[in-house]
């Protein structure tokens, strides 16, 4: 009996203490009625050893792709030590630290986290994360309209740039609340958010939601989209990739804050949110990932999600415990800040572990080659006939680029060589028709790099040739 | 000691990442950071060593025998790590092709046709990342459900859910999210809810109700079937809590209690890592007329080819909760806990957890210690209320909890369910022996012997942990969130 370690003897001397006769017995509150028969669709039971057959059979026909993909899930390198020592067991198999004395490890630890997050960001505080960059952003949307005291409004300022996924969470998040996301478009050209299309008159929005890099890649105008909203009196929502930070400015310090006619000049953001997986987080098909936040110190009590504080034990030993909790479903209740109740625990483990040992000088030098193994991609794409680039502001580590033939053939022909080409804008930008997003961290060396542009360009040429002589192409 | 205290300024390591000459950067200056993040400058091996050293500081159920009623901390098998952690599996892009990924794709085919099985729901969908997000995709569903209703105009006056007052926190908490008012129907002194309460409660304005079964005071609702046609017969849905799925795994499908909807905790049924607080995964199984509305996405199989669906052939879905696939890798831990359990080994999950959770109960009940509900038969978890000892002795509940810790005991859950005063809810699981379950009850008589005798060795407990109890009131008054040096 796989895990269940009772003797048959244990099991009397258990039953007769009980006082019933069989294990059956204690099933008898039941309607007998409602007793299941019996499974149909599950399999009989594997041993460990016929289960690692199993999966390893299913894990090597997924192996070995070399990926260009980005879109929010970024491929870098993470140290041995992460996984090794987030996977100890006094990590991975305990809870919420509802017993601080008995949880000091998590705990001091994600105070650790709190710290870098808040740093990493500019902002003065960080919650111990959410589930994913997507439900991070529609918590922010949440908390802006509950922060925002100067506005009533529920009406939200969406980007298109954003990613289009968390758009789409967000929406179906917060929307049975009354709150509207209202699209902003962006320039064809530049494919960033166009100042002058900013509504003149603005009218009343709780938030208006800033990405950086946007979903394109592309570097926003965060300085003037900051000071704009907040002259408008709408908070601002950041929405980074924390790894492009190590280069960025932090959204703690956009902004110029010296605009007029506003009672408060403020600078930065006033909420950060976004997706944690680049740090130390593997790709594994989308998740586990974690969300983080992290917001001005004034907004604190809006924040959703554990926050963990600093304080003292009983001998005025430094210690560490959950705080602010009034704000939690399980004392609040349907008066909650929201209904969530775990974190990404294991996750934050591994991206404090990771930003430990990477350090500052390490997240720096990933971030810069990212940038770079990008541009030197980008520079090969641009040499290839049938292919190019769209956008022409400066991006961080990805870029999007058109292609002349079918690109689901081209994605397919890459996919068959062991290359996954990167991501198809289409159906989420319909005047993106036949535009590929790709990216280069620093795990694609130069040679990595050749064998993706020249595939590309073998793939091109026999797309091509089979597809003149026969039907000549049509735009 | 902080990680940040341990730091010298200029210490980086070189195996993790090499300082590149000539690289290109195309950023202008006003996007560029100008000053450093505050991240430790220290060693590897200072890392791996403060971390090591941080991680002994906490219980774990690898670690400690671990009760937490409600949370279901069972045995993570190590096989369930390692082997989704394959590299086929972890370095699996979510955008790679489905022609790609039929090695991954297959495992969440056949996860979703498990847990179909288990729960006796007509479909899964596996989105959900968490218990509160299943929560929210099932109300979700039951509002895209009344909304459809009259031609699409919709039924507005389902305004109300009904949620027992002994639920979960998060229960109440999903309702508002998503715009319901929350009725409380209150629960009869033998722990079932009031039915007639409930028949007074039901009507036009019902939207559904929202049960945990066994409920959360470790018994089983022996009138669901009343429940549910009381519920159904107003124009009301059902929505199950599988946060205590554990209790009847193979023995009871919440499909044939009537339930509409479910979600399951796969970090508590179905054993994968709680790690410190998540990830969790918290799949939602819906009867025929929910079909349409599941989130996205979602695995289907067609001539032995596995391709994910979304938004665009499931219009009428609730859509997507996750940037990319929920907690896959988590999905990928049940999934083959589920095969090292398979068929078979199913109702005995229930059985044993059943079987550990009444002999503490009659155990307990035997050394004195009185039990919140002594006339009902235990599931898989049962209550001990402390309130005589609170009231005679001065010594609380709390007091136990951290005492027990001292025994080297992670405390089980305290003053949960709301209903019991000085309340204890304790869930054994089936992973644990009998003799971990005797030497826990051992601690329980001394920890009472030492309540009656040396009652100030309780109440300041604990006394051999890391540090003592904590001031919590100068912890969220005098707020200190971050390291400022």
């Amino acid at each position: 009996m796989p895990f269940i370690p009772h003797t048959e003897e244990e099991v009397k001397e258990m039953l007769d203490t009980i006082g019933v006769k069989s294990i059956e017995d204690l099933f008898d509150e039941i309607p007998e009625a409602l007793r299941c028969e019996g499974l149909t669709k599950v399999p009989e039971g594997l041993t460990e050893f016929e289960i690692g057959r199993v999966m390893r059979e299913r894990a090597d026909q997924d192996a070995y792709r070399l990926c260009f993909a980005g879109g929010g899930a970024y491929e870098h390198h993470v140290p041995a030590a992460v996984w090794e020592i987030t996977t100890r067991g006094e990590f991975y198999s305990a809870y919420t630290p509802y017993q601080a004395e008995a949880s000091q490890g998590t705990l001091q630890l994600l105070y650790e986290y709190q710290t870098m997050m808040a740093s990493l960001t500019g902002m003065d505080v960080s919650n111990a994360s959410l589930y994913d960059g997507a439900s991070s952003l529609a918590e922010a949307v949440l908390m802006a309209v509950r922060a925002n005291r100067k506005s009533k409004t529920k009406r939200i300022l969406m980007p298109r740039t954003v990613h289009p996924n968390y758009r789409k969470v967000a929406y179906n998040i917060v929307h049975n609340q009354g709150i509207t996301l209202e699209e902003l478009d962006y320039d064809a050209t530049s494919g960033v958010i166009d100042l002058n299309s900013l509504p003149a008159e603005p009218g009343d929005f709780a938030a208006l939601v800033i990405p950086q890099p946007n979903y394109f890649g592309s570097l926003e105008e965060v300085d003037a989209l900051t000071d704009w909203a907040h002259k408008h009196g709408a908070l601002v929502i950041a929405v980074v990739n924390p790894m492009s930070l190590a280069m960025l400015k932090p959204p703690g310090e956009w902004g110029a804050g010296n605009y007029s006619a506003s009672d408060s000049d403020v600078v930065g953001a006033d909420i950060t949110c976004g997706e944690g997986q680049p740090l130390g987080i593997p790709l594994s098909s989308g998740g586990p990932y974690f969300g983080f936040m992290c917001c001005r110190q004034a907004y604190v009590r809006q924040m959703p999600g554990r926050i963990i504080g600093r304080t003292v034990d009983l001998d005025g030993k430094e210690g560490f415990s959950l705080t602010l909790q009034a704000r939690e479903q399980h004392i609040r209740r349907s008066k909650a800040t929201s209904n969530i109740c775990t974190n990404q625990g294991l996750l934050v483990t591994a991206a404090t572990i990771y930003m430990a040992v990477v350090g500052p000088q390490g997240i720096e030098n990933t971030a810069e080659q990212s940038h770079n193994n990008t541009q030197l991609l980008m520079a090969e794409l641009e040499k290839i006939e049938g292919v190019q680039r769209v956008f022409n502001t400066p991006n961080f580590h990805e870029a999007v680029f058109k292609f002349d033939l079918p690109l689901d053939d081209v994605i397919r022909s890459l996919a068959a060589h062991g290359i996954v080409a990167g991501i198809r804008l289409e159906e989420d930008y319909p005047e993106l028709g036949n535009c590929l997003m790709v990216c280069a961290t620093e795990t694609k060396s130069e040679a990595d790099i050749k064998t993706f542009t020249q595939t590309l360009e073998t793939t091109l040429s026999l797309l091509q040739s089979a597809a003149s002589p026969v039907q000549p192409k049509t735009a | 000691m902080l990680v940040f205290e341990q730091a010298r300024q200029g210490r980086v390591n070189n195996a993790q990442s090499v300082k590149k000459d000539n690289m290109i950067n195309v950023i202008p200056d006003k996007f560029k950071r100008n000053k450093r993040p505050l991240l430790p400058e220290i060693s590897e091996m200072q890392a791996v060593r403060h971390y090591t050293r941080l991680s002994q500081k906490n219980f774990s159920i690898d670690t400690h025998f671990y009760p937490l009623g409600s949370c279901t901390m069972k045995y993570n098998p190590r096989a369930c790590n390692q082997l989704s952690m394959l590299p086929g599996l972890l370095n699996r892009h979510p955008a790679t092709p489905d022609s790609s990924s039929q090695g991954f794709l297959a495992c969440m085919y056949d996860l979703q046709e498990i847990l179909k099985d288990v729960t006796g729901m007509y479909e899964v969908s596996l989105a959900p990342m968490a218990g509160a997000q299943g929560e929210f995709a099932g109300v979700a569903m039951i509002r895209a459900y009344h909304d459809a209703q009259n031609g699409g105009k919709g039924d507005p006056d389902r305004n109300e859910i009904l949620v027992p007052d002994a639920a979960h926190g998060t229960n109440p908490a999903t309702a508002v999210m998503c715009n319901y008012k929350v009725k409380e129907i209150p629960t009869n002194s033998d722990g079932d809810v009031d039915i007639e309460a409930l028949k007074a409660a039901v009507g036009p304005q019902t939207a559904g109700i929202m049960l945990t079964n066994p409920s959360t005071l470790g018994v089983f609702e022996r009138k669901i079937k009343e429940i549910a046609g009381i519920v159904h017969d107003a124009g009301g849905l059902l929505y199950y809590d599988g946060a205590n799925l554990n209790a009847i795994l193979g023995k009871v499908k919440p499909g044939d209690m009537g339930f509409d909807v479910i979600h399951m905790n796969l970090h508590k049924t179905f054993s994968t890592p709680h790690g410190g607080g998540g990830p969790g995964a918290g799949p939602v199984g819906v009867s025929k007329r929910l079909e349409p509305y599941l989130p996205v996405p979602m695995v289907v199989e067609n001539s032995g080819e596995y391709h994910v669906v979304t938004e665009k052939s499931r219009p009428q879905t609730i859509g997507r909760l996750s940037t990319f696939m929920g907690n896959a890798g988590i999905l990928l831990r049940a999934y083959i806990y589920a095969r090292l359990l398979g068929r078979e080994g199913m109702h005995r999950v229930a059985e044993y957890a059943t079987l550990n959770a009444n002999y503490m109960l009659h155990s307990m009940q035997k050394s004195g210690f009185e039990i919140a509900y002594p006339n009902r038969r235990a599931t898989h978890e049962f209550i001990v209320t402390l309130k005589k000892q609170a009231k005679d002795l001065g010594v609380n509940t709390m007091d136990f909890a951290k005492r027990l810790l001292d025994y080297g005991f992670h405390a089980p859950t305290t003053y949960f369910p709301l209903l019991v005063p000085e309340c204890l809810l304790i869930e054994p699981t089936e992973t644990e022996t009998k003799q971990e379950l005797d030497d826990f009850m051992a601690a329980m008589v001394e920890i009472q012997k030492e309540a009656e005798n040396e009652p100030e060795t309780v109440t300041t407990a604990p006394h051999t942990l890391p540090v003592r109890r904590l001031d919590d009131v100068r912890a969220a008054k005098e707020l200190d969130l971050t390291w400022k040096g």
